[in-house]
C-alpha cells in the first residue's frame, strides 16, 4: 500500500486503516474461530458439570451464556495491537499526522466483527443448547451485539497498556475484568428478565448508553496508553 | 496565584518533601494515634449496644471508616495520576505508588470485618449484597494498578499507564456501583434489612465520625510514611538524600 498522503481526510485515513487491520484478519481465520470453539468448548462442559436436567439449565443460562461470552473476549484480547506494535507499524501510526484515536478505532472495529459480531450471530446455536427459552433468543442476540462492542473497546485499553509488556496475559484480564462487570450485568439481566417473559427494553437501554459512552470516551485512554506502550 | 504555583513547585521537589513530612509527622503520627485510640475506645466501650444486634454492631467503628478511606483513596490515587499526566511531577507517581497498596489493604480490611460482621448477622460469612460485591471489585481495581507498576521495568512508565489506568477506574467506579446496586435489587433475596448505618443514633454517630476522621489522618500519615519509603530508595544514590541520613546518624 502506498504511504497516506499528509492530507488525506479522517474518513479515508479511517477506511485505509480499517482494510489494511481487516486484510491481515482475512488472512488469519482461525483467529475468528477460536473465541467461538472456546464458546462451544465451554458450553458443552456446563451441563457435563451441573447435570442434564433441562429446568437447571434453562434458569442459569442467560447468565451462563454471558459470562462465557465474556470470557471469550477476555481470551482473544491480548491480540488487539500485537501485530502492529511487534512490527513497528504502530510507531508509524503515532509518527502520522492523524490521530491515533482513529487508527484505534479501525482496529477496534475489525477486532470487535472477528471476536464479537461473529459471538452474537452464533449465540442462538449456543442459547438452544443451553435451553434458553426461545423468546430469550433475539434479545441475547441484540444484548450481545451490544455488549461485544463495549468489552472490545474496554479490551483495547488493557491492551494499549500492556502490549508492550512480555507477560501481559493474566495481567489484561486483572485490569479490564472491574470495568467489564457494568455490561455483563447490563447484558445478563436483558436476557434474564426476556427468558422471564418480563420487558429488557431497560437493560438494553443500559447496554446500548454504556456502548455509546464508551465509544467516545475510550479510544481516548486507548491513544494514550499506545503512546505510553511505545515510548517505553 | 504565584504564590500558590511556589507551593506546588516546593510539593514536587523531593528534597523539601522529605523534610516537610519529617517535620509534620512528628505532630501527625501521635495526633492520629491519640484520635484512633478514642473513637476506638469510645466506640468499642462506651457507645451504647445496638438494641437488635447487640455488641457485634460494633465492627462498624472499624468497618465504616475502613470503607470510606479506601474509596476515597482510589479517588486520591486518580487524582495524584492526573497531576503526573498534566504537569509530570514526578512526586505525584511516588504518591501513586505509595497510595495504590494503602488502598487496597484498607478495602481488605472492610471486606475482612464485614464478613466477620456478617456471620453473626446474615448468618454467612459471605453475602453478595450490593455494597460487599462493590467492595470487592475496588478491590480489584487497586491490585489491577498494582501489577500493572510492577509489570514495567521503567518506573515512570510504570507511572504513567497507572495514571490512565486509574483515572479510567474513576469514570467507572460510579457505574460499576450503579450496576452492581440495580443488580442487586433485582436478585434481593429475603433477608432482613438492616439500616443501622442511615438511621443512626447520635451516641454512635458521634464516635464512628470520629474514627472516620481519624482513618482520614491515618491514610494520610502512612502515605507520607510510604512515599518518603519510596524516596529513599529512589534517591539512594542522591546527595541530598546522603546528606540527610549522614546528618541523623
Amino acid at each position: 500500500m502506498p504511504p497516506d498522503p499528509p492530507n488525506l481526510p479522517l474518513v479515508f485515513f479511517l477506511w485505509r486503516q480499517f482494510k489494511r487491520h481487516w486484510n491481515g484478519a482475512l488472512r488469519k481465520p482461525g483467529d475468528t474461530f477460536n473465541p467461538l470453539l472456546f464458546y462451544l468448548m465451554v458450553v458443552t462442559l456446563f451441563p457435563l458439570g451441573l447435570g442434564p436436567d433441562p429446568e437447571v439449565l434453562a434458569t442459569l443460562a442467560p447468565g451462563l451464556l454471558w459470562v462465557v461470552a465474556l470470557l471469550a473476549t477476555l481470551t482473544v484480547a491480548g491480540k488487539l495491537f500485537a501485530s502492529d506494535y511487534a512490527d513497528g507499524s504502530l510507531e508509524q501510526l503515532l509518527l502520522a499526522p492523524h490521530p491515533l484515536y482513529l487508527s484505534a478505532m479501525a482496529e477496534i472495529v475489525v477486532h470487535w466483527v472477528m471476536a464479537g459480531l461473529t459471538l452474537a450471530l452464533a449465540s442462538p446455536l449456543f442459547a438452544v443448547m443451553l435451553k434458553l427459552p426461545g423468546q430469550a433468543i433475539p434479545f441475547l442476540v441484540f444484548s450481545l451485539l451490544l455488549g461485544t462492542w463495549s468489552l472490545s473497546l474496554i479490551a483495547g485499553i488493557g491492551a494499549a497498556l500492556t502490549v508492550g509488556l512480555r507477560r501481559g496475559g493474566a495481567l489484561l484480564s486483572l485490569i479490564i475484568l472491574p470495568f467489564m462487570v457494568p455490561v455483563l450485568i447490563f447484558g445478563a439481566s436483558a436476557v434474564r428478565e426476556a427468558a422471564n417473559g418480563y420487558d429488557p427494553a431497560s437493560w438494553l437501554a443500559l447496554l446500548g448508553a454504556y456502548a455509546l459512552m464508551a465509544t467516545v470516551l475510550t479510544p481516548v485512554a486507548i491513544a494514550a496508553g499506545l503512546r505510553i506502550s511505545v515510548d517505553n | 496565584m504565584s504564590n500558590m504555583w511556589s507551593i506546588i513547585h516546593k510539593f514536587g521537589s523531593p528534597p523539601w518533601f522529605y523534610d516537610f513530612t519529617q517535620r509534620w509527622l512528628r505532630w501527625l503520627l501521635p495526633i492520629t494515634v491519640l484520635l484512633l485510640l478514642a473513637g476506638s475506645v469510645w466506640g468499642l466501650l462506651f457507645a451504647p449496644p445496638d438494641f437488635r444486634q447487640g455488641n457485634s454492631y460494633r465492627i462498624i467503628f472499624i468497618h465504616v471508616p475502613a470503607a470510606v478511606v479506601a474509596l476515597a483513596g482510589y479517588y486520591a490515587l486518580a487524582f495524584a495520576g492526573l497531576v503526573s499526566l498534566v504537569w509530570k511531577i514526578k512526586m505525584a507517581d511516588t504518591a501513586m505508588r505509595a497510595i495504590a497498596p494503602i488502598g487496597a489493604a484498607l478495602t481488605f480490611i472492610a471486606l475482612a470485618t464485614g464478613s466477620i460482621w456478617g456471620k453473626p448477622t446474615w448468618g454467612a460469612w459471605w453475602v453478595w449484597d450490593a455494597r460487599i460485591t462493590s467492595m470487592l471489585l475496588l478491590l480489584f481495581l487497586y491490585l489491577g494498578v498494582m501489577a500493572l507498576f510492577e509489570a514495567y521495568e521503567n518506573r515512570a512508565t510504570a507511572a504513567k499507564a497507572c495514571a490512565v489506568l486509574s483515572l479510567v477506574g474513576t469514570v467507572n467506579i460510579p457505574i460499576i456501583y450503579k450496576s452492581v446496586d440495580w443488580w442487586y435489587s433485582l436478585h434481593q433475596p429475603a433477608s432482613i434489612k438492616f439500616t443501622g448505618e442511615s438511621a443512626i443514633d447520635a451516641s454512635m454517630l458521634y464516635p464512628l465520625l470520629l474514627n472516620i476522621g481519624a482513618f482520614y489522618l491515618l491514610f494520610a500519615v502512612v502515605v507520607m510514611m510510604n512515599m518518603r519509603a519510596e524516596l529513599l530508595s529512589d534517591y539512594r544514590a542522591a546527595s541530598w538524600l546522603r546528606q540527610r541520613l549522614g546528618g541523623q546518624h
